[in-house]
C-alpha cells in the first residue's frame, strides 16, 4: 500500500510538472478537436497527430498521445448525441439514448452525464491499473518466448472473435496482417524480405502508413461516395450543461456497472473501448428499473456506455505497459510511438522507467479531469465545428494525414505507400473484411515470429513446447475455448444479435 | 459458374486471399526456409502464407453455399477514390521540389473534386487558410524540415 502511494505520488510529480501539465492538456484539447469531426476515429487522430510529438521528449509525447486519446474518444460522444453520428464505433451505443435525449432538449445533462461519468470511470480504473500492474508486470517478467508466442495467440483470437461479422474473413485478415508485418530486413538472417529490391521496403513498412492508409484515408473515400450527409444538428445552444441532482442519482448504478464492466474487458486482448461500451449498453438495458425507455432517451444509456467506454480504454494499457502487447489498434499505435522513442515496451518499462511509467498513469487521472474542467466551457466551439460542412473538413484532414506520414521519415514515398493501402482499406471495406484485426496482426507479425524462432530454438525443434510449458498451455486453451465458443451455433446467434445495434 | 456465386463478397475476399498468400509463397522461394530448430527467412512466412490461402480457400468456397442470397459487392466509386489517392500522390511528388505552399495548394485544390459540389470561392479560401495555418504550425511551430518555395537553382 505504501508502495502504491509512493509510487502514485512520483507520478503525480511527473504529470503535474508544468510542461508535461500543457502537453496533456494540449493532447486532450487536439483529440477532442479532431474527434468532435464525424468519420474520424481515435486511430486516424493519434496517427495524425503523431508527428507533433516526435520532438518531446518521451514521457510528455505518450502523456500527450495518452490525451489524444482520451479527448478523441470524448469528442466522438459529443458529436453521437448532438448530431447522431458517432465520431468513432465505441460512442455508436452513445447514438441511441443521447440523440433521443437532445431531441427531447436534454443536449446538456447527455453531454454533461457522458463527461461525469467518463471522469468517475476514469478515476477508478486509473487506480486498477496502479494496482494491477506491477503484478502482473512481475508475472510477465517470467515469461519466456512459448509464453509470449502464446500470448499472442490469444490476443489475436480475442481480437478475431469480437469483431464484427465473418470469423473467417477476421481470421484471414489477422494472417495477412501478419504477413504484411513480416515485410523488411529479417533480424536473423538479414534478408530483405518481400522487399522487391526497393530500400524503403528493406526497413518494413511503417504502421503508422497502414493504419493511416486503412483507416484515415479508406474512411475519407468511402465518407465522399456517400454524398454529403444530412447532419441534423439539433441545438445550436446548449445549455445547462449539469445534471439535475435527480440525474445523478438516477445514474449512479449504471456509472458504478459501466466503470467495472468496462475496466474488466478493457484489459482483455482485443478488448477496449468499444466491447466495453456494447456490452455496457447491453447489460444496463436488462438490468435499469428504468430498461423500458432505453432507447427513448434514458440517461442511463448515455452513462452506462460512456463510463464503460473510458474505463476501457484506461485498462487496455494494461496489457501495453506490462507485457508490451497490444490489445486494440489504439494501443498497437502508442507501442509504435513508443518505440520510436527509442523505448522497448514491456515489463521491463516499469522498473527501468519508473518516472514514464507512473507519469504515464498519473497523467491519465489528470487527463480526464481536464476533460471534465474543459468541456463545460468549450462546447459552443465544438458544436460550432459540427456545422462545419463535410466538403471544407476532408481536404484539412487529408492533408494532416499527408503531413503526418511524410515528417516520420521525410518521405515522399511512404505517402504514396498509404495510397495503396488506402486503396486496400477501400476494397476491403466493400467486401466486409474488418481493417482492425489486420492492423493488430501486422505490428505483432515480427513480435510472433521472434517468439516462435526463439521458443523452437530453446525445444530444439519441439513444438510441444507450446503445450508443455504450463502459462502457454493454459493460454492456448483459453485461445481454443474462445473459438469454439464463438463457433457454437447458440452463441453466434446471439454475437449477431450484440452487434446488430451497431 | 458465376451464377451459382451467392455471396459475391465473399467470392472477391476469398479470391484476394488466396491471391496475397500464393504471393507470399511464391516470393518466399527465394529465402532460405531452414528447419524447426533454426528457422530461416522464409519459414514463418511460408506457414503464415499456407493458412492464408486456405481460410481464402474456405471462405471462397462457402461463397457459392451461402444461403444469404443478397450478398453483392456495393458499388464502387472510383471517381472519389482516384481523385483523392491522385491528390495525395500529387503532394507526395511535389513536396520536395515545389515546396510546402504549393504541394499543399495542390493536395487541396485537387482533393476538392472528389466531392460533389466544387465551390471556387469556397476552395480558394479554405486553401489560403489551410496554407497559412499549416506553414505556421508545421513549419514555424514545430520546426519540421519541409520547403517553403520551390528550390531554385538545382
Amino acid at each position: 500500500m505504501t508502495e502504491l502511494i509512493a509510487n502514485l505520488s512520483l507520478g503525480f510529480v511527473v504529470a503535474l510538472s508544468a510542461t508535461n501539465l500543457m502537453y496533456c492538456f494540449f493532447g486532450v484539447v487536439l483529440g477532442t478537436l479532431i474527434g468532435v469531426l464525424p468519420g474520424i476515429g481515435p486511430v486516424a487522430t493519434i496517427a495524425m497527430l503523431l508527428p507533433v510529438t516526435f520532438n518531446l521528449p518521451p514521457v510528455s509525447a505518450l502523456i500527450m498521445l495518452a490525451g489524444i486519446y482520451y479527448g478523441a474518444q470524448y469528442g466522438g460522444s459529443t458529436t453521437a448525441i448532438l448530431v447522431n453520428l458517432p465520431g468513432e464505433s465505441s460512442s455508436a451505443v452513445t447514438t441511441l439514448d443521447g440523440y433521443q435525449m437532445a431531441k427531447q432538449g436534454r443536449a446538456g445533462p447527455a453531454l454533461g452525464i457522458a463527461a461525469i461519468g467518463s471522469f468517475i470511470a476514469g478515476t477508478v480504473s486509473t487506480m486498477v491499473i496502479a494496482v494491477a500492474a506491477p503484478p502482473l508486470a512481475e508475472v510477465a517478467l517470467k515469461f519466456g518466448p512459448a509464453e509470449y508466442f502464446s500470448l499472442m495467440v490469444l490476443g489475436l483470437v480475442a481480437a478475431v472473435v469480437l469483431a464484427h461479422g465473418s470469423l473467417l474473413k477476421a481470421i484471414s485478415m489477422v494472417v495477412l496482417g501478419l504477413l504484411l508485418g513480416l515485410v523488411g530486413t529479417d533480424v536473423n538472417s538479414g534478408v530483405a524480405r518481400f522487399s522487391f529490391g526497393v530500400p524503403e521496403l528493406s526497413d518494413g513498412i511503417g504502421f503508422v502508413i497502414v493504419a493511416m492508409g486503412m483507416f484515415g484515408f479508406a474512411e475519407i473515400i468511402t465518407n465522399l461516395e456517400q454524398g454529403e450527409e444530412t447532419r441534423e444538428l439539433l441545438t445550436q445552444k446548449v445549455t445547462n450543461l449539469l445534471p439535475t441532482w435527480q440525474d445523478m442519482k438516477d445514474c449512479s448504478g449504471a456509472i458504478t456497472r459501466g466503470t467495472i464492466l468496462g475496466s474488466a474487458l478493457g484489459i482483455l486482448p482485443g478488448g477496449g473501448a468499444l466491447l466495453a461500451s456494447f456490452s455496457a449498453y447491453a447489460l444496463e438495458k436488462k438490468v435499469s428499473w428504468n430498461s423500458a425507455n432505453f432507447g427513448k432517451g434514458a440517461i442511463q444509456g448515455v452513462a452506462a456506455p460512456e463510463a464503460a467506454n473510458n474505463a476501457g480504454a484506461q485498462t487496455s494499457f494494461i496489457p501495453l505497459l506490462t507485457l508490451g502487447i497490444p490489445s486494440n489498434p489504439v494501443m498497437a499505435l502508442m507501442i509504435g510511438a513508443m518505440m520510436i522513442q527509442g523505448i522497448a515496451p514491456g515489463p521491463q518499462v516499469m522498473t527501468e522507467r519508473p518516472q514514464l511509467f507512473w507519469g504515464m498513469i498519473a497523467s491519465m487521472w489528470v487527463g480526464n479531469l481536464m476533460l471534465v474542467v474543459l468541456n463545460l466551457p468549450m462546447i459552443g466551439l465544438w458544436i460550432k465545428l459540427l456545422t462545419v460542412p463535410y466538403r471544407l473538413l476532408y481536404p484539412a484532414i487529408l492533408l494532416f494525414c499527408c503531413i503526418g506520414v511524410y515528417s516520420i521519415n521525410n518521405s515522399g514515398y511512404d505517402v504514396i505507400l498509404t495510397c495503396v493501402f488506402g486503396v486496400l482499406g477501400y476494397f476491403c471495406t466493400k467486401l466486409e473484411c474488418e481493417p482492425a484485426p489486420l492492423i493488430l496482426g501486422f505490428i505483432l507479425g515480427p513480435m510472433m515470429e521472434e517468439n516462435l524462432r526463439r521458443a523452437m530454438l530453446l525445444s530444439r525443434g519441439d513444438p510441444s513446447t507450446f503445450v508443455t510449458k504450463p502459462i502457454s498451455a493454459v493460454l492456448l486453451a483459453v485461445a481454443v475455448l474462445l473459438l469454439i465458443v464463438v463457433v457454437s451455433p447458440a452463441l453466434r446467434k446471439k454475437r449477431e444479435e450484440a452487434f446488430v445495434e451497431d | 459458374m458465376m451464377s451459382k456465386v451467392k455471396n459475391a463478397k465473399d467470392f472477391w475476399a476469398g479470391l484476394m486471399f488466396i491471391v496475397f498468400g500464393t504471393a507470399f509463397i511464391v516470393v518466399s522461394q527465394n529465402y532460405a526456409m531452414g528447419s524447426a530448430v533454426r528457422m530461416g527467412p522464409a519459414y514463418f512466412p511460408t506457414l503464415l502464407a499456407g493458412m492464408q490461402i486456405a481460410l481464402g480457400v474456405v471462405v471462397f468456397v462457402r461463397s457459392f453455399l451461402s444461403k444469404v442470397e443478397n450478398g453483392t459487392v456495393a458499388k464502387l466509386h472510383l471517381k472519389p477514390l482516384m481523385i483523392i489517392l491522385g491528390s495525395v500522390v500529387l503532394f507526395a511528388v511535389l513536396l520536395k521540389p515545389a515546396g510546402l505552399v504549393i504541394a499543399i495548394s495542390a493536395l487541396i485544390i485537387v482533393s476538392t473534386f472528389g466531392g460533389d459540389d466544387f465551390r471556387l470561392k469556397e476552395v480558394l479560401i479554405s486553401t489560403a487558410i489551410l496554407v497559412i495555418g499549416s506553414v505556421a504550425v508545421f513549419y514555424y511551430g514545430l520546426g519540421l524540415p519541409f520547403n517553403l518555395w520551390p528550390e531554385l537553382g538545382n
